[in-house]
C-alpha cells in the first residue's frame, strides 16, 4: 500500500486492517467486456488464455497478483453478467494487518 | 493474457434476486444495462424489504428487457408505457416500492409525455433511465438524447436535433430526486437507486451506458470499455443543480466535462389520490 | 344528510332517474371498482366526473391521466396489482387505447374500457351519436386476440352491463369493452340498483398454492384455458410481458409457442361464447323479417317491430346485447327454422354489424345506415320492413 502524503497520514493507520478477498468467477456467463479487468483497483485480474463455450476470455488472476484482492467488490458490482464476485478471506487464512 | 485460475463458481450470491435461469442475458458484450440491473438488485437487497414489496416495470428496447431478469413481480410493457403501468401499481398498492427501468428512447420519446406528467405529479416511483444515446434494440437509430453530431442509422450525416437533457427536464417537471451517474460509477448508482427506493416521490436516476454494438461503432467510440474510458476521463462531479447547457453531453468534444452527481433531493408531497374512506 | 345523499355508499341501492353515463359509473362502483384512470372526452366525461366525486369516498383511487394512452395502461397496471379497474373514453381516445387492449389481452390482465361512441371518423361530431366503433372493438388492436363487447340500450343496461363487463373481464382475464353510444349515454331514465348483497361478482381464477410453496407458473392453464392470476405484491414473483411467452411468463420467441398462445387467447372467448354472449329476442317466433340492432338503434327497431306487428307484418327483433361474441349460434338457429326471409340491420354507421349477418346467411340483408349525428326513427325502420 502506498504511503499517504505527509500530514495526511490517518491516525489509526497502524491498526488499520486491509481486507483480503478471494475471487470467484462463473466463466460461462462472461462476455469479455473487460470492465472487471480494466477497473480492478489492485490489478488482480487478467483475461484467461482459454475461452468459454461462447468464445469469450473470462477473468482469471493476473500473474503475481494472486493474493492481491482486497475484496472491494467493484468487479462484482460492475459486472453486467453477474459473472464475478469476491468473498472475504478470514484473517487466519491469509488476511494481514499493515 | 493469462494467469492462475480463480475459484470457479456456478452461481452468484445475488442469483436469488435474479431470474438466474435466464442468464446469460441477451445483452451485448460491453453493454452497461446488465450493470444497471446488478446495481438495482444490490439496492433492492440493501433496502431490507421483502422481494414481494418490490415491483419492476420496463418498457420496450434493450433496457426494457431489464424487468425480465429480476426476481420480483415484473412487467415488460409496451413501448413508452412503463410509467403509467407503474403508476397503476404504485397508486393501488402504495406500500410497494415500484421501480421503472427503461431506456432513453422509451421514457423520453414515445413515453415522454408520461415522463413529465409522472414527475409533475410526483408519483412514488424510482425511475432508472438507462441512456445509451440511441435505439439499440432496433439497430442504432437516433433518439431523443442522441448528442448533436452523433451518427445514427437514421442520421447518417449526424444528428441535427437538440437532445433532451433528462435530469434538467425531469427536475423542471417537478421530480423530488434527480441524479445522473454512469455505469462506471457503480457505487454511486447503486446508492442513488437505494435512496430512490427509500424516498417517497418521483426519483429519477439517469444511468449513462455504453452501447458498443450500435452507438459506439457508428461513432468510432470503440468497444464498451472504450466508452467507459470516456466516462472515466471526462466525468466531473457537479456542484448543485446544473442546467441544460452544463448537463448537455458532447461525446466528441474531449474538453467538455460530462457532469454527474446527485443534482436534486428535496421533500415534496408524493402523489396519492384521495382514496380513504371518509365515512 | 344521509350517507347515500353524501355519496358515501358504494352501491346506491334504490330506484333512480339517472343519466346513462352516471349509471355506467354506478355500475362500476357496484362491481367493486378500485381504480379509475381516465382522460376527459365528450360524450363520456360524465362518467369520469361522477367517479371523481364518488370513487375516493368509497376507498377507490381516481386518477386523471395525461392522455388515453396512459389511462389504458394505468388501469392495466392497477389490475396487475389486483384492482378492479376501468376507464371511459370516446372514439378518438378509444383509438389511442388500441395498443393497450392488445397488451391486456396478451398479458391476460382484466380491464374494462367504456367507449361512448360519437359520430366519427376523426373528431367527427363530438357531441352527436355514432355506432361506428363496433368493428374496431373487435379488431382494433393488431393481431388476433379475444375480447367481449357489450352494447347497452338504456341507462339501466349501462348499469347492468358494466357490472357484467367486470365479471367477464375477471373470469376470463380479457379486455371487456362497453360500447355505449352518445344517445344512451345522455339519456336519463329509470335505473334500479339492487341491494349490495344481491350483486354476485365474478372472480378471477387465483393460484391454489401459497406463494413460495412451489414455483408459480403465471401462464400454466388447465381445462378452462384461463390461468390463475397472481397479483403484484403477493409474493408469487410473476413476470408478464407483451412478448410471446411460455408458461413461466418468459419470452419464448418461436412460432410454436406463439401459435399455441394466440390460439388460446382467442379460444378463451370462442369456446366460452355461450357464457359470454348476450342477446334479447322480441317477436321472433314466426318472423320473416328479422331486425338485428344494438344500442340506441335497437330502441327504434323495437318500436318499429311493434308497429309492424300491429300492421300485420311478420317481423321481429334480435337485439345484440353483446356485439362480441356475436350471437352466431342464435342466428344460425333462426335460419334453421326456415321462416326467415330477410334481415334488416339498421345502425349508425355504414354497415359494420351488417357484415356479420351477411357472413352467416345467404338471405338478403337489408340496410338502413346513417354515418352519424342522427339515429334512425321507428318510422325510418318501419319503412324498410316489408
Amino acid at each position: 500500500m502506498a504511503e499517504p502524503a505527509p500530514g495526511r497520514r490517518p491516525m489509526d493507520l497502524d491498526r488499520a486492517r486491509t481486507t483480503r478477498g478471494t475471487v470467484h468467477v462463473i466463466p460461462e456467463r462472461c462476455k469479455e467486456c473487460g470492465f472487471c479487468v480494466g477497473y480492478c483497483p489492485e490489478d488482480v485480474l487478467a483475461f484467461s488464455a482459454d475461452s468459454n463455450a461462447k468464445g469469450y476470455h473470462y477473468p482469471v488472476l493476473a500473474s503475481g497478483r494472486e493474493d492481491a484482492c482486497v475484496h472491494c467488490g467493484f468487479c462484482n458490482l460492475i459486472c453486467p453478467e453477474l459473472a464475478i464476485f469476491t468473498t472475504e478471506l478470514a484473517d487466519d487464512a491469509g488476511g494481514t494487518t499493515s | 493474457m493469462s494467469g492462475s485460475a480463480p475459484i470457479i463458481a456456478s452461481t452468484h450470491p445475488n442469483d436469488g434476486l435474479l431470474r438466474a435461469d435466464r442468464f446469460p442475458h441477451i445483452l451485448c458484450p460491453g453493454c452497461g444495462i446488465g450493470t444497471v440491473i446488478h446495481c438495482y438488485v444490490d439496492a433492492m437487497a440493501a433496502s431490507g424489504l421483502a422481494l414481494s414489496d418490490h415491483a419492476c416495470v420496463s418498457g420496450i428496447g434493450c433496457s426494457g428487457r431489464a424487468a425480465g431478469y429480476v426476481n420480483v413481480d415484473s412487467y415488460h410493457t409496451t413501448h413508452g408505457r412503463a410509467l403509467p403501468f407503474a403508476l397503476g401499481i404504485a397508486v393501488y398498492k402504495p406500500g410497494m416500492r415500484v421501480t421503472v427501468i427503461s431506456g432513453d428512447g422509451d421514457l423520453a420519446a414515445i413515453g415522454g409525455n408520461h415522463l413529465i406528467h409522472a414527475a409533475r405529479r410526483n408519483v412514488d416511483l424510482t425511475v432508472i433511465c438507462i441512456n445509451n444515446f440511441n435505439y439499440g434494440m432496433t439497430g442504432g437509430q437516433a433518439g431523443p438524447t442522441s448528442p448533436r453530431g452523433s451518427v445514427a442509422s437514421t442520421a447518417p450525416e449526424g444528428v441535427h436535433d437538440r437532445p433532451f437533457v433528462l435530469p434538467d427536464l425531469v427536475r423542471a417537471a417537478g421530480a423530488s430526486m434527480v441524479s445522473r451517474w454512469t455505469v462506471l460509477h457503480v457505487r454511486q448508482l447503486r446508492d442513488a437507486i437505494l435512496r430512490g427506493m427509500q424516498k417517497r416521490g418521483f426519483c429519477f436516476i439517469e444511468a449513462l451506458s455504453p452501447c458498443p454494438t450500435n452507438f459506439g461503432r457508428a461513432n468510432d467510440l470503440g468497444d464498451g470499455m472504450a466508452e467507459m474510458e470516456v466516462y472515466r476521463e471526462r466525468c466531473e462531479l457537479a456542484d448543485g443543480t446544473p442546467g441544460y447547457d452544463a448537463l448537455d453531453i458532447d461525446l466528441t468534444d474531449h474538453t467538455r466535462p460530462i457532469l454527474v452527481g446527485d443534482f436534486l433531493d428535496i421533500e415534496r408531497t408524493p402523489y396519492q389520490p384521495v382514496g380513504e374512506h371518509t365515512a | 344528510m344521509t350517507a347515500q345523499a353524501a355519496g358515501q355508499e358504494r352501491v346506491l341501492t334504490g330506484t333512480h332517474f339517472m343519466l346513462g353515463d352516471h349509471a355506467c359509473a354506478e355500475g362500476a362502483l357496484a362491481a367493486g371498482l378500485d381504480f379509475f384512470g381516465g382522460y376527459p372526452i365528450t360524450p363520456s366525461t360524465e362518467i369520469a366526473e361522477r367517479l371523481a366525486r364518488r370513487l375516493p369516498r368509497v376507498g377507490g383511487k381516481f386518477v386523471q391521466m395525461e392522455d388515453e394512452l396512459g389511462s389504458a395502461v394505468a388501469i392495466i397496471g392497477a389490475s396487475a396489482a389486483g384492482a378492479r379497474s376501468f376507464t371511459a373514453t370516446s372514439g378518438p381516445g378509444f383509438s389511442l387505447m388500441m395498443e393497450s387492449i392488445g397488451l391486456a389481452a396478451m398479458m391476460e390482465i382484466p380491464i374494462v374500457i367504456v367507449d361512448v361512441q360519437r359520430a366519427s371518423p376523426s373528431t367527427g361530431l363530438p357531441t352527436m351519436v355514432g355506432q361506428s366503433d363496433a368493428l374496431q372493438a373487435r379488431w382494433g388492436s393488431h393481431g388476433d386476440y379475444g375480447v367481449a363487447a357489450y352494447s347497452p340500450a338504456s341507462p339501466q343496461e349501462c348499469f347492468d352491463l358494466t357490472l357484467l363487463a367486470f365479471d367477464v373481464a375477471d373470469r376470463y382475464r380479457i379486455p371487456v369493452l362497453l360500447m355505449m353510444d352518445e344517445v344512451v349515454a345522455h339519456m336519463t331514465e329509470r335505473v334500479v340498483i339492487p341491494a349490495a348483497d344481491a350483486i354476485q361478482r365474478g372472480q378471477r381464477p387465483r393460484p391454489d398454492h401459497a406463494p413460495g410453496a412451489t414455483r408459480h407458473l403465471p401462464y400454466a392453464v388447465g381445462d378452462t384455458l384461463v390461468p390463475p392470476m397472481a397479483h403484484a405484491g403477493e409474493g408469487y414473483c410473476v413476470h408478464m410481458t407483451g412478448l410471446t411467452h411460455d408458461e413461466r411468463g418468459y419470452p419464448a420467441l418461436n412460432e410454436a409457442t406463439h401459435n399455441q398462445l394466440v390460439n388460446r387467447l382467442v379460444d378463451k372467448v370462442r369456446l366460452n361464447a355461450g357464457e359470454i354472449e348476450r342477446y334479447e329476442e322480441y317477436a321472433l317466433e314466426d318472423a320473416e323479417t328479422v331486425v338485428v340492432a344494438f344500442g340506441c338503434t335497437s330502441r327504434s327497431a323495437r318500436e318499429a317491430v311493434k308497429r309492424g306487428r300491429a300492421a300485420g307484418r311478420k317481423c321481429g327483433l334480435l337485439r345484440l346485447v353483446s356485439l362480441w361474441p356475436f350471437p352466431e349460434a342464435r342466428l344460425r338457429g333462426l335460419l334453421e327454422r326456415g321462416r326467415v326471409q330477410r334481415f334488416l340491420v339498421p345502425e349508425v354507421n355504414l354497415g359494420q354489424m351488417r357484415r356479420e349477418v351477411e357472413r352467416l346467411t345467404q338471405l338478403p340483408v337489408l340496410r338502413l345506415n346513417h354515418a352519424g349525428g342522427a339515429m334512425p326513427t321507428p318510422e325510418d325502420i318501419l319503412a324498410v320492413i316489408p
